[in-house]
């Protein structure tokens, strides 16, 4: 795990290559004669794209914020959420990203059939979270209150579905990296792919987070 | 029936504007010049040259030598759209219509903001970076090279699709920003609007994913001894750029998701009924919208401050204070974005608020131009090309900084706004900015590029060209401001107007002139290119590490990766007598090229049109293709390769020669 732990503590230019004390004239060396590779920068780099996907994630809490209560004379949030489905859901999305830290851990140990397994249980998981949601999702629209009813029903949907297709597309990729896993073992291109992924399922669980408190959990105050 | 619906969904026949002749010209004129360049590139068998060599490369220099092109072909069409409507304006009084129907004018205008903004002035800012940074960082390439070709592809799918809405069906009639509600469906029921959105997710992607690019190799990959403090300028303001790209483009992302969620689910967010909120869309809009100028001037900032060291001879004056100027731009760009509707009525506090921190930019903006003033101050300055657009861009850019200072007092801002005060403003600060800035990096960069110098005569006649062009054409929209005229008005009835406008008119074809000026330097430098060669890589006696290598640069930049103890690295090499190795070299691990940038970026503009019309069926196919192809990709693990040492020892003895004939 060298390779994906140690990437933020690098900061460009190694600082050991320059010498404490500015050599005298003549002295100064200008080029690298042996080979140089700049550290990699992939998990900063995902990180950074991480971030401006929270910033999307922002935008839709801001929208969620202005129009969150625009009933505009349909249901609210206290006669729409049911707490209980939602806390199921919570619970599950937790697990799984309880789940893939154990597959972490399997990593660290080298242990590549453990890695695919514990990716599994985070799938299985996910794929229990998204299938609640869109059970949700229907009863909403079955009982009339679909996206284009009020504008607080379209902040909801855009918002928890936004989260949702993230999902949907992290088990996508959790698929395809079980399946290089397989294939490949435990190489270092996976072990950074696996490190990203990381990253981005723990991302979603935060930003759940806030969509369970600010969403649901404040939308049925009256 | 519904088989044709379910495969070109609301695509007839009838959305080719057959009927109307200037379009049908235009169409006749780009399929016959299109026809030309692809029968030239046939017949003497360049494709596969092309595919391998330019359209697949993942060498940044490439890529950003094809992000200058397409900025520069958008340019001739943005410009276009720009004559015609000064033509339209000076002759459109009392009882002559003008050519031009408003709803025909509405496209132009629109579509020549968006391109201005997002198809010429973003790739040219795109491509300088991309050629300059890794070069000047001392870096074989960026962090992530295929994502670089990939971002290429998508800006120039989003600018297929605008290009597209020409021919087939119409586009947006909104005004560059789009604002609901009259972007909403009830009051924009045709393509024009989904053509809008999808361009401009479209080639988001590709911005947002070559801001990432840009941080992490600035952020990692400098040379050996850069810290930060050590970065050439260019760099710093590109790190600040992408940097405000990251922080930005997603909220243009969401924004414009939500328009479209509006659009084609039918839900409220800026509706007029049902909760929903229009104002929100103009703030979200102008969250991005205002650190958007920043990303286009302060890679031109960084532009003028190599030009303005080189050609005077001298160091830079206050590095430091430059370097912090440019990030206080770069986060006071954020807590600006609300005087763009001071009129929306949110109250003195709230105006007075966005004004102040509007009128501070100007500080740091100013601590700039004294920097290079002082540059300059007893400097041996070199009236070079490049010299001259930054002279003319410190006199001009002055201007524009006042008169956005004006606009930034709420109350002057009542009655400026939505006129041609504003109009006459930020053109005053993007061309006499970033358009002189990208001139002048043009003619400063290309015989790195290319090996030879733009030729002077022609390069001087664009610039004085565009100088006067650009205060003959804008001037009298200052006056016309200040009148009280309001933008995007298509006819006038006040006869005593038209002067201004007439005049307005010959200045833009002063601007025409220089282009015309531009294109000619550009034919004229290839003809005359064994008198322009340089052989040295330092035409210019440059300061920074971009200088120190071939020109052009070999595929890896650097035989051997440069230490450096200085800001101006290669300056400081030159006075210690540095002298490049000749032997000793080692094999260079390089990233591969691949074909599967212009792939995905190709399906997700089917897929955009297929939204853009919605053909479902389309819209399935190329977003599974999409995936398939994604997917596919990353099972490819081997993507570099290397350099062999006795090729890089070959090329190198090659240079060696040529400098050894060239004293």
């Amino acid at each position: 795990m060298a390779d994906t732990t140690a990437t933020f503590t690098g900061g460009g230019a190694p600082l050991g290559t320059h010498t404490p004390s500015p050599p005298r004239d003549g002295e100064l060396k200008f080029v690298m004669t042996s080979d140089y590779h700049p550290p990699n920068g992939t998990l900063l780099g995902f990180w950074v794209y991480l971030m401006s996907d929270c910033l999307v994630f922002a935008c839709l809490f801001a929208a969620y914020g202005v129009l969150g209560r625009n009933y505009a004379g349909g249901p609210t949030g206290a006669e729409l959420f049911e707490l209980p489905l939602v806390a199921l859901n919570t619970t599950f999305l937790l697990l799984s990203s309880i789940t893939y830290g154990f597959a972490m851990l399997e990593v660290q140990k080298r242990r590549q059939s453990a890695v695919i397994g514990w990716l599994a249980v985070t799938g299985v998981l996910g794929a229990a979270f998204i299938s609640l949601e869109l059970y949700e999702f229907a009863t909403l629209i079955h009982e009339g209150a679909g996206p284009w009813r009020s504008a607080f029903l379209s902040s909801f949907f855009a918002l928890v579905s936004t989260h949702g297709l993230h999902v949907t597309f992290g088990i996508v990729w959790l698929i395809t990296l079980m399946v290089q896993v397989g294939k490949h073992g435990l190489t270092a291109p996976n072990r950074r792919r696996l490190m990203c992924l990381s990253m981005f399922w723990h991302f979603l669980d935060v930003v759940w987070i806030g969509v369970f408190t600010f969403v649901y959990l404040m939308g049925v105050l009256p | 029936m519904d088989l044709v619906k379910l495969i070109f969904g609301r695509l007839t026949i009838e959305a080719i504007p057959y009927h109307e002749p200037i379009l049908l010209a235009t169409f006749a004129g780009v399929a016959f010049g299109g026809l030309v360049v692809l029968g030239a590139i046939t017949y003497f068998k360049l494709w596969g040259y092309l595919w391998r060599e330019w359209f697949t490369s993942i060498d940044h220099k490439k890529i950003g030598i094809m992000y200058v092109i397409l900025g520069v072909i958008m340019l001739l069409r943005g410009f276009a759209d720009a004559m015609m409507m000064r033509l339209q304006q000076a002759i459109s009084f009392g009882d002559n219509l003008g050519y031009l129907p408003p709803h025909h004018y509405d496209q132009i205008f629109t579509a020549h903001g968006v391109i201005m903004i997002f198809f010429v002035a973003m790739p040219l800012v795109t491509g300088l970076m991309n050629f300059v940074v890794p070069l000047q960082i001392g870096a074989r390439d960026v962090a992530f090279p295929f994502l670089n070709n990939f971002s290429f592809w998508m800006t120039t799918g989003g600018a297929v699709l605008v290009m597209m809405s020409l021919f087939v069906g119409e586009f947006a009639q909104t005004g560059w920003l789009a604002y609901p509600p009259l972007s909403g469906v009830l009051q924009s029921p045709d393509v024009g609007v989904d053509y809008y959105i999808w361009a401009l997710q479209v080639a988001g992607v590709g911005t947002l994913l070559s801001g990432v690019n840009l941080l992490v190799t600035i952020v990692k990959m400098r040379a050996p001894g850069m810290t930060m403090m050590r970065m050439p300028v260019f760099t710093w303001t590109s790190l600040c750029t992408n940097v405000l790209i990251v922080a930005a483009f997603p909220v243009l992302t969401a924004v414009l998701a939500l328009l479209a969620l509006d659009r084609y689910v039918g839900t409220n967010f800026f509706t007029n009924d049902l909760g929903g909120n229009p104002m929100m869309y103009v703030n979200l809009i102008w969250i991005w919208g205002h650190p958007e100028v920043y990303i286009l001037v302060l890679p031109v900032f960084g532009v003028f401050s190599e030009v303005v060291a080189t050609f005077s001879g001298k160091r830079l004056f206050g590095y430091a204070s430059m370097v912090y100027a440019t990030v206080v731009i770069t986060v006071l760009s954020y807590l600006v974005w609300l005087h763009h509707f001071f009129t929306m009525g949110s109250g003195a506090s709230v105006n007075s608020f966005f004004g102040i921190t509007t009128m501070i930019i100007s500080i740091p903006t100013g601590a700039k131009l004294f920097n290079w003033l002082f540059t300059m101050y007893r400097g041996r300055i070199h009236f070079e090309v490049p010299m001259l657009w930054t002279v003319g861009f410190m006199v001009t850019f002055v201007i524009g900084g006042m008169t956005g200072v004006l606009l930034a007092v709420p109350p002057a801002d009542f009655s400026l706004h939505n006129g041609l005060f504003l109009i006459a403003h930020f053109h005053n600060v993007i061309i006499g900015g970033v358009i002189f800035g990208i001139m002048a990096a043009i003619n400063y960069w290309f015989p790195k590029a290319f090996g030879y110098r733009l030729d002077a005569f022609w390069g001087k006649c664009s610039f004085w060209f565009w100088l006067v062009g650009f205060y003959v054409a804008f001037m009298p929209l200052y006056l016309l401001g200040l009148m009280g005229v309001t933008r995007r008005v298509s006819h006038f009835d006040d006869m005593s107007l038209q002067i201004w406008f007439q005049v307005a008119a010959v200045g833009a074809l002063l601007i025409a002139i220089g282009i015309g000026c531009f294109l000619i330097q550009l034919v004229v430098s290839f003809m005359r290119r064994e008198q322009l060669r340089d052989d040295t890589g330092d035409p210019w006696n440059g300061r920074t590490l971009e200088w120190s290598t071939s020109s052009p640069p070999p595929v890896y930049n650097f035989a051997f990766t440069p230490v450096v103890h200085d800001n101006d690295a290669w300056w400081q090499m030159k006075q210690h007598g540095f002298r490049r190795p000749e032997e000793g070299f080692i094999p260079i691990h390089m990233p591969k090229n691949t074909g599967a940038g212009i792939i995905l970026a190709g399906l997700a503009t089917v897929c955009g049109f297929g939204l853009i019309w919605h053909m479902w069926l389309v819209v399935i196919i190329a977003f599974v293709a999409l995936l398939a192809v994604a997917i596919g990709h990353t099972f490819n693990y081997h993507r570099e390769y290397y350099i062999p040492a006795d090729q890089v020892a070959h090329t190198e003895a090659a240079r060696a020669r040529l400098l050894a004939q060239n004293g």
